[in-house]
């Protein structure tokens, strides 16, 4: 698949490889100019914060790359960040469980949406936005009030590091290596971007449309989980609220888009996103260190999503024929 | 096309048509718009049950009047939605029209200028979004999230992050609350006045067939030498018009404008277009499926707030309900591209 010539994997990764080079640069200045020095810590906080937003974004470019979209991504993740909230304390065992059922509570919730587009062939945009509602409200039933009960070793565990890396970091890792690596290698993952790309072409090439669009929904939940779980370790409490669930959806499709992922589906993959995610990120802290207002905050991740999606719309207005910008 | 104009039907209720004619017109109406108003019907006869209060006239005007400011957001949603867009700028594009124009209005004819104001916002906002879908084909769902987020930003800004202070200007407290007939709030009388506007556009003007057209095949339309995309912007700037001015509307109501205030208009507003019958892929629907669709969600907030339900619960029953709708007649059919 990739990298059998180094010119081919080039210009296959092109977009993914500038979202690196963009990153690299930015942290770098981040870096430079924040006041506490290169330190682990400085390290370990930057590597939460990005790797919530980049798990977030990996939920969000798997329907995505089917041509669909999940609006509810935000709302699964103050959803398992509710859930976690009540169930992570107590002995090891009890942890574990939390943990199994936090993820499972998100593998569920993707599910719902799975049903919704692939049975219930809804548009996935309304079904999504229809279900954020439920979950949202199921958010509320689990916590009325934030707050929220963390056992205080395995949250530090987790958020902390390990011989100067951030474990937060090697568990992103470990999504990438063992999940999303071996899934997009596999007839379902290569069946994700057939379906993207053409639907239609794709069911007439025996693709199982069904069961690659499912796989998208649900695994967007389990990702989803995963990031409701790391929400809940770092901030160690829980907060049902809708305008949360809005931000983090936002901000995943910023990154996704960012990270060189194609809206209409069938071109890009996780490793961009979470690429994409970690540009993000260094841009809120950029504009931290370089002491901009806050109030200016909401906006600018507004305008750079939208300067996101404008610059990777550009080759639409080099269209040779205008019949093709249509649909 | 077809399911374009058969809403209109509803209105004179057949009575004395015979057994041939009621059949016509059964076939004429959508299966959509039947099943929706039998559950305005089912809500209102099971309310009655639970509280006699869901039958009285005074109840029903003050539905309809709460009804009125989602209505109008939901003709703009629909006109969008009709060209197979989606316009997800609501929120802001209503709490930026609220604040701009009660903030900006001054007191002279006791604030005349608010409404001015107040489309010529929504339009500004409608022109930037139907720029970036029409002609840098971004995907509108996409593009208007940005928006909303910049207008979320821009606000936050204006306001200083807290609420403004300046409180409703008379005029719109009057369009708002006021009455002109006895017994009927000015605000529905406003309704009434978009609803007749979004039927003529649609059913009687070059542009409304172009909608249509546009949204059942874009490039068809193209080929035809329709105006694809000056159509596309200018729905895009009446449904900025129709959110802002039904925020500036709903100040009146609230007595003010506060952040967030939009935020629960999004939802009910698509969902509304939607259970009326309206097809999300575009190309079909009529206002006055809307207009049922746009009651019917308000009922059901009515029913769920009277029976004393929690946030949690009343959440989760509302979803699942625009859910199972749906699912009943949202569907994508198999065949349509």
């Amino acid at each position: 698949m990739s990298g059998s010539s180094p010119r081919l994997f080039l210009r296959h990764n092109a977009l993914p490889l500038l979202a690196a080079a963009i990153f690299a640069l930015m942290f770098g200045l981040y870096l430079a100019l924040q006041p506490n020095g290169i330190r682990t810590d400085v390290l370990v906080t930057a590597a939460n914060k990005g790797v919530l937003l980049a798990l977030i974004a990996s939920a969000q470019t798997l329907p995505v790359l089917t041509g669909g979209i999940d609006l509810s991504v935000g709302a699964i993740v103050v959803l398992c960040n509710c859930l976690a909230s009540t169930l992570l304390s107590g002995t090891p065992t009890q942890i574990a469980f939390g943990v199994a059922a936090t993820l499972c509570g998100g593998l569920a919730a993707g599910m719902v949406n799975a049903l919704a587009v692939v049975v219930g062939r809804l548009q996935p945009i309304i079904a999504t936005l229809a279900t954020s509602t439920m979950f949202y409200g199921v958010s509320l039933l689990l916590r009325p009030n934030p707050g929220g009960d963390i056992d205080d070793d395995f949250a530090s565990a987790l958020t902390g590091a390990v011989g100067g890396v951030p474990v937060s970091l090697l568990l992103l890792l470990a999504i990438v290596l063992l999940l999303w690596l071996p899934f997009r290698r596999s007839l379902t993952g290569r069946g994700l971007y057939a379906v993207g790309s053409s639907e239609a072409s794709a069911y007439m090439s025996g693709v199982k449309v069904a069961r690659a669009k499912a796989c998208a929904y649900v695994g967007a939940g389990l990702l989803s989980g995963f990031a409701g779980l790391l929400l809940t370790l770092v901030a160690e409490s829980a907060q049902a609220s809708a305008i949360q669930a809005g931000d983090l959806t936002l901000n995943s499709i910023a990154a996704v888009v960012i990270g060189g992922t194609s809206l209409f589906g069938g071109v890009g993959g996780i490793v961009g996103s979470i690429l994409g995610a970690f540009i993000l990120r260094t841009i809120g802290d950029l504009l931290f260190v370089l002491s901009a207002p806050p109030l200016w905050q909401p906006m600018f991740q507004g305008l750079i999503l939208l300067g996101a999606v404008s610059f990777s719309a550009l080759p639409t207005l080099r269209a040779r024929n205008r019949l093709e910008t249509y649909r | 096309m077809s399911g374009a104009g058969p809403g209109l039907a509803m209105r004179p209720p057949g009575g004395a048509g015979g057994a041939g004619a009621a059949r016509s017109m059964l076939r004429r109406l959508d299966p959509p718009l039947l099943v929706a108003s039998a559950c305005i019907v089912a809500i209102l006869l099971g309310g009655s049950l639970y509280n006699s209060l869901f039958l009285s006239p005074h109840y029903l005007v003050q539905q309809l009047q709460v009804a009125s400011f989602l209505g109008i957001v939901a003709a703009g949603a629909m006109l969008v939605i009709l060209l197979g867009h989606i316009d997800l700028s609501v929120p802001w594009t209503l709490t930026a029209g609220a604040m701009l124009a009660t903030g900006l209005a001054g007191s002279s004819l006791g604030g005349l200028a608010a409404i001015p104001i107040a489309v010529a916002v929504g339009a500004a906002i409608g022109l930037v979004n139907g720029l970036g879908v029409a002609f840098l084909r971004i995907p509108s769902m996409i593009f208007t999230l940005g928006v909303n987020a910049v207008l979320q930003g821009l606000m936050v800004l204006y306001t200083g992050g807290s609420a403004p202070p300046s409180s409703a200007v008379p005029v719109v407290r009057w369009l708002a609350g006021g009455r002109v007939l006895p017994g009927i709030p000015n605000a529905i009388l406003v309704w009434a006045l978009v609803g007749v506007f979004m039927i003529l556009l649609l059913r009687a003007t070059p542009f409304g067939r172009t909608v249509y057209a546009i949204g059942n095949r874009e490039r068809a339309a193209y080929l035809s030498g329709m105006p694809v995309k000056r159509v596309v912007c200018l729905s895009f700037m009446l449904a900025g018009s129709a959110s802002a001015l039904a925020g500036l509307l709903l100040t009146g109501y609230a007595g003010k404008a506060f952040q967030g205030m939009g935020d629960t208009y999004l939802l009910p507003a698509i969902a509304a277009v939607v259970l009326g019958g309206t097809s999300i892929v575009g190309g079909r629907g009529s206002y006055a499926g809307t207009i049922i669709g746009t009651i019917l969600i308000v009922l059901l907030q009515s029913m769920l707030a009277v029976m004393q339900m929690p946030d949690a619960g009343r959440q989760i029953i509302y979803g699942v309900v625009i859910f199972s709708m749906l699912l009943l007649y949202g569907r994508s059919r198999s065949g349509q591209a």
